[in-house]
């Protein structure tokens, strides 16, 4: 597969390495370069400068060719702005995106984006838990 | 009518003073406590301190009732973000929002957002209006249609200059629809009008058929 990830901050990064581990053709995007310094140095694919909203960086990253797009941001807008690129202006054929905010995320997934929100995943993790113990 | 102003900086504060003086109920959502104080204390008490990104905070907005919203902050995920909550959250009758790079205007429209105000491609624009090289200037962009009006003007290095208006390889869909002669001052173009260097034309076409056009009345 070609996977195209926007944001390379500790689940980016994570993402990254694994795909990349499986042999899959990676492409991580970020604004910031220092960023980059969290992929592992064994890391195969490509590292790439830039802000994933703007369409002609999405191009150079190969976003027309690629199966699938992962907007892991720090931002829930830029990656819900990035996701949708991704999926209505490039069919990119797979687009997951993060989106912390609850309500948000809840809007967006009505209107038919693949969206996970960690603080709900987060919350029910922890609940499940205390109440295992 | 009761207006949403997304965005308390230079342009959501001025839109918003504007909006005042014309009889219309305002209110400014802004993030940084400071601008709303600001806003408060020179225009009255008609900002709100919040994301407007969040649906919390356009429900306190009274966004049910609202007949437009405005997104002019600085950043166009957020307006982007902003109007579609609006729209598709609290049915809001119409969205406008402000782009940064001119790029992302196809995009929102794509995406649901019925007007773009980019302010870049404005600048841009009067510039190029204002730069004596240039020879096309976009009058007016017709969105519905999707036809643009331009003022081309004929370098007397044209390969138009000395020709009738019907012996020019016009493209589809573009109708020369004023004559701006030197000589003659303005006209409605006929077949038989004959282009001369200096002239401007004033042309009805579609995005796709500009270059040609161009290349046709100026040779560039």
């Amino acid at each position: 597969m070609n996977i195209v990830i926007m944001g390379c901050g500790r689940v980016g990064a994570r993402v990254a390495a694994i795909f990349d581990s499986e042999g899959h053709k990676v492409t991580v995007l970020d604004i910031e370069p220092y960023s980059f310094r969290r992929l592992p140095a064994n890391f195969n694919g490509t590292a790439m400068v830039g802000n994933g909203i703007d369409v002609d960086v999405l191009r150079r990253a190969g976003i027309e060719q690629a199966d699938a797009f992962a907007a892991v941001t720090q931002g829930d807008n830029r990656n819900v702005m990035a996701a949708q690129i991704a999926k209505h202006i490039f069919n990119v054929p797979k687009v997951v995106c993060r989106i912390y905010d609850p309500l948000r995320e809840e809007l967006y997934h009505t209107l038919g984006l693949e969206t996970i929100s960690p603080t709900n995943v987060g919350a029910q993790l922890v609940k499940d838990a205390i109440e295992k113990a | 009518m009761y207006i949403i102003v997304a965005g308390g900086g230079k342009v959501g504060y001025y839109l918003a003073k504007e909006l005042l003086s014309e009889g219309h109920e305002v209110l400014v959502i802004e993030q940084s406590a400071k601008k709303c104080e600001q806003i408060s204390e020179e225009l009255g008490s008609i900002a709100l301190r919040g994301d407007a990104c969040e649906t919390t905070t356009l429900a306190d907005a009274g966004m049910a009732r609202a007949d437009m919203v405005v997104a002019v902050t600085g950043d166009d995920e957020d307006n982007l973000v902003i109007c579609q909550v609006a729209k598709k959250k609290f049915n809001a009758p119409r969205t406008i929002a402000r782009i940064n790079n001119p790029k992302n205007e196809p995009i929102f429209r794509k995406l649901g957002i019925d007007v773009t105000v980019s302010s870049t491609n404005i600048i841009l624009e009067h510039l190029e209006a204002e730069l004596p090289t240039h020879s096309v200037v976009h009058l007016l962009e017709l969105r519905a249609q999707g036809l643009e009006i331009l003022d081309i003007k004929v370098p007397p290095n044209s390969p138009a200059v000395g020709k009738l208006l019907k012996d020019l390889p016009i493209p589809a869909n573009s109708v020369v629809s004023l004559h701006l002669s030197l000589k003659h001052g303005p006209s409605i173009p006929k077949g038989d009008s004959v282009i001369e260097a200096g002239d401007a034309m004033v042309v009805v076409t579609t995005p796709e058929n500009e270059a040609r056009l161009k290349e046709v009345l100026t040779g560039r």
